[in-house]
């Protein structure tokens, strides 16, 4: 276990909770993923909750699952609401938190550093109202309803989605190869092959 | 049912020229109406029931259900309809070819429903003219097929040569807004038990 990481642990309800500072989230996961006897291989989800006490801190929550050792763990960073949120991005260990922490920061303005394409996800890119799940937001939006359709109405649908998601081209070299390998032989029509970077 | 004209014997049926232009082209309209399903929640359920053997409003004149604008005569919205899909419908819309209409199916899609919140849209009549509201959450197959039976009367209504009776569709205007601000604002009012929670909470 590494020295300073690990702030509080709580077992309630049959689950167990590790509170993790800061700083150490990421060295603190990578030994949870690839610790023998840990092993957690799995990321189920990465939420975050805001409190209605408003002296409490912001908290993300990671929910880790071993399939191997068919054991969980919920994982917590805290952050203080008026200091800086931002927390280490685990897409490098498991890649399908990019669309999770995505979606943490399209509602709760949480930025991920490391993350790839911290963009919006559930709204669309150039929504201007805030971050809808925190407790400053009215619940109704900002902006009134005339000015949410005028927004609405002028936006792009197109420009909600990158190019890279638009083109099968870009998106080739990301497939597993048996993958490739099937849509090769067309079973589900030819896959052009991915741009070479010069 | 209005009625065209006269018959005075088995053989001749005297009537005014514009009566009968209007029956014929009304009641052709009105009989094959192609609906574009746009479902986006548990009103599409509803609405395939509908479309389904047991209630088939196939019987109504509505075989074929058109999935491109391009040949579709009605627009049923099924369902609640967020802000990022406003300008999707929006398009849709414009893709249909006159004359057009729409059906607003169901508590969410004609008022926002239970979604009075910063994600919906509150009534589709701020983004799109809306002909007919077919309430319920969700409504029940008959109740669309009322409403299908009350846009038939609406149709067989209109007229070709009298502008007060036809709506041609209009253009977003400058603004890109459909009616004024001040008249979306008004009718995107929270009522019911909206009203105890404030715009501010």
């Amino acid at each position: 276990m590494i020295p300073g990481a690990l702030r509080e642990a709580v077992a309630r309800d049959g689950e167990t909770i590790v509170y993790v500072p800061r700083e150490h989230l990421l060295e603190t996961m990578t030994w949870l993923k690839e610790t023998p006897g840990q092993e957690y291989d799995y990321l189920v989800d990465v939420t975050a909750v805001e409190f209605r006490d408003r002296e409490r801190p912001l908290e993300v929550v990671y929910f880790l699952r071993s399939l191997q050792r068919k054991a969980d763990l919920r994982v917590k960073v805290e952050l203080e609401s008026a200091g800086e949120l931002s927390v280490d991005s685990v897409v490098g260990l498991w890649r399908g938190a990019d669309w999770l922490e995505r979606e943490v920061y399209d509602m709760f303005g949480i930025t991920f550093t490391g993350h790839p394409d911290l963009r919006r996800i559930l709204m669309w890119e150039t929504y201007a109202e805030g971050y809808p799940l925190r407790k400053s937001f009215p619940l109704r939006g900002r902006f009134s309803r005339a000015e949410q359709v005028r927004q609405a109405l002028n936006a792009n649908p197109e420009a909600h989605y990158s190019m890279e998601e638009l083109s099968i081209a870009e998106a080739g070299g990301d497939l597993p190869d048996d993958m490739r390998e099937r849509l090769r032989r067309g079973e589900r029509g030819v896959i052009p092959e991915p741009p070479r970077n010069p | 049912m209005k009625r065209v004209g006269e018959v005075h014997s088995s053989n001749y049926l005297l009537a005014k020229f514009h009566d009968l232009v209007d029956w014929a082209v009304n009641s052709s309209r009105a009989n094959s109406l192609w609906p574009m399903p746009f479902g986006t929640a548990c009103c599409a359920i509803e609405f395939m029931a509908t479309a389904a053997s047991r209630f088939d409003f196939a019987r109504f004149g509505m075989e074929r259900q058109a999935f491109s604008p391009r040949q579709a005569d009605v627009l049923i919205c099924a369902g609640r309809l967020p802000f990022k899909l406003a300008p999707v419908i929006r398009r849709i819309y414009d893709q249909m070819p006159q004359p057009k209409w729409v059906i607003s199916m169901g508590a969410c899609a004609s008022t926002g429903g239970i979604f009075d919140n910063y994600s919906m849209v509150q009534g589709i009549d701020t983004i799109v003219p809306v002909d007919v509201y077919v309430p319920g959450c969700p409504p029940r197959p008959e109740g669309l097929l009322y409403g299908i039976l009350l846009l038939h009367k609406k149709i067989k209504g209109e007229s070709l040569f009298d502008a007060v009776r036809r709506r041609d569709e209009q253009p977003l205007d400058e603004k890109g807004l459909r009616l004024p601000p001040e008249t979306i604002d008004e009718i995107s009012e929270p009522f019911g038990n909206s009203i105890h929670q404030f715009r501010s909470s």
